[in-house]
């Protein structure tokens, strides 16, 4: 049985990485057209040097992921701390008002703030591709820090604040110290999560200024290049690379 | 209104992140829904008007009606194959699979994932086109959306699979259950949270892609999603736009209400 499970499972792993493959392998072709025979070449590689779009989409794509992490980390951790420590009647509805920025598709989400940021007139740019993104990233970072107090009771802090700590000093010097594999994994979380995110991007982005997703899009959508998928494996491998950095750091951070 | 200290205290730590919630999310959805009872966008000093007729465009035009029944037969389809594919990978994965390949290729499955989605869609189209030559074809939006939700039923079913004691399958065995017996009287109930959890995870969002059917669809990309995305993108048409996009926010929830009381009793009885 462990034998037809193993098979069936590499079956799986073949399905989904089969086409990241061929994408990666595509980019290291000569060919523009992906034709076979497959001769190697870096000229896609090197055509992306060249490309100022490509090149200042990835610019932008990293700062906001960058500077969405700082925020919604910092926001996160403190409304966190708030679930895990105090009790207030407004809990439960404060949590589940988590639930709507990852339960309904970023389709409505994010033409309903194409809609408000018009009508309010902060408008479409980073600034508010940025102020999307946070709002997207917060649910996962509370949850994350959340999952991390879950095995961290008050007994510290109290024992601190009786040997005369303030609970500003307990807070730096042992809720945060303590929380911190839960932080730096949530807060890499919020760096792919913004990283990764097209959808709200593409309808908050005005003509000439985009990040990295939403320009690929506009690439694809005008007819594929080999360029696209030397930055697509580029990517790939990077935001898997991310992940995979946060599963240790989560796995050997917390208890499970 | 004086505050305890408390309640001052958890103000402040809740306030940010809620008020940064508010402005971006629930006030801009409170907008949508105005718009979608005006004439026009009331931007510009427009003259504008309320109105029904978006949503009772919604149901009168077939254009609207028909393309909405097809994003929720979409959803069907890849909340269904990704089940059926899913779920045996699953069980293999948390009753037969043991030790550290157990955890590689759990880490295998859920990487791809966590990587990105648009970058996913677009590899499809390498693989796709000769000698299998659907691309720009309905099964290959299938294909498409399989394989960026496949992860999903995996990874709820395996989690409800794995906490399934194995003493009851050994009960059950002893008590003269056959295998086939054992699966569908223990541990098939045992694991519909999981497999309800994907439903609604691999369903609300099928019905809301817009991005895998343009990619890979062609001229079968016609469905709700990328018409809402036109009427913002090329028609312009925003009130339109926000009625048609709170319709399918309204079909969400309808999905919502069916699979929650099922969730939560199972929650509360686990």
């Amino acid at each position: 049985m462990e034998r037809a499970a193993k098979t069936y499972l590499g079956l799986i792993l073949i399905f989904l990485y089969l086409p990241i493959v061929v994408m990666i392998a595509m980019a290291f072709n000569r060919s523009p057209l992906y034709e076979m025979p497959f001769t190697f070449d870096l000229v896609w590689f090197k055509a992306l040097a060249y490309n100022q779009r490509l090149l200042q989409a990835s610019w932008n794509s990293i700062w906001i992921a960058c500077i969405n992490a700082v925020t919604a980390t910092t926001l996160g951790t403190l409304a966190a701390y708030a679930f895990a420590r105090y009790e207030f009647r407004a809990k439960r509805l404060l949590q589940i008002l988590l639930f709507p920025p990852i339960t309904i598709p970023w389709l409505i989400i994010g033409t309903s703030m194409l809609i408000f940021f018009f009508w309010t007139g902060i408008g479409r740019g980073l600034h508010a591709i940025l102020l999307g993104h946070v709002a997207l990233s917060l649910p996962y970072v509370i949850v994350v820090v959340g999952a991390r107090f879950a095995n961290f009771g008050p007994q510290l802090e109290e024992a601190a604040a009786s040997l005369g700590a303030t609970p500003w000093q307990s807070f730096w010097r042992i809720t945060v110290p303590v929380l911190l594999p839960g932080i730096t994994a949530a807060a890499l979380f919020a760096f792919a999560v913004s990283f990764d995110q097209f959808v709200i991007s593409y309808f908050l982005a005005p003509p000439g200024t985009s990040t990295l997703p939403v320009e690929i899009y506009t690439s694809i959508r005008k007819g594929f290049t080999p360029e696209i998928n030397a930055i697509s494996s580029i990517i790939i491998l990077f935001s898997m690379g991310l992940m995979l950095i946060v599963a240790r750091n989560y796995k050997f951070g917390g208890d499970n | 209104m004086a505050f305890t200290r408390h309640t001052r205290t958890v103000l402040a730590l809740t306030a940010p992140a809620y008020l940064w919630l508010t402005a971006t999310v629930l006030l801009p959805l409170a907008a949508m829904f105005y718009f979608s009872f005006l004439t026009a966008s009331p931007l510009g000093g427009k003259e504008v008007r309320f109105t029904l007729q978006h949503y009772a465009d919604f149901f009168t035009k077939e254009i609207y009606w028909y393309n909405a029944w097809r994003s929720v037969e979409l959803g069907l389809y890849v909340t269904a194959i990704c089940l059926i594919v899913g779920y045996p990978a699953a069980l293999g994965l948390a009753k037969y699979v043991k030790g550290r390949w157990r955890e590689a290729i759990f880490l295998l499955i859920i990487l791809p994932f966590w990587s990105n989605a648009l970058v996913r869609t677009f590899s499809w189209t390498m693989v796709l086109r000769e000698p299998f030559n659907i691309l720009f074809s309905y099964p290959a939006i299938v294909i498409g959306l399989v394989h960026a939700y496949l992860p999903y039923a995996i990874l709820t079913c395996y989690i409800s699979l794995q906490a399934i004691d194995d003493s009851l399958i050994e009960a059950g065995r002893s008590l003269g259950a056959t295998p086939a017996q054992t699966f569908r009287r223990i541990t098939l109930p045992l694991s519909l949270p999981g497999v309800l959890a994907a439903i609604f995870l691999i369903f609300v969002p099928v019905i809301g892609s817009f991005m895998e059917p343009r990619i890979l669809g062609g001229k079968d990309a016609i469905m709700l999603g990328p018409i809402i995305e036109g009427q913002f993108i090329t028609a312009f048409n925003w009130p339109l736009g926000a009625a048609l996009s709170f319709t399918m926010l309204g079909m969400v929830l309808l999905v919502l209400l069916v699979v929650m009381p099922f969730l939560n009793r199972q929650m509360a009885r686990a």
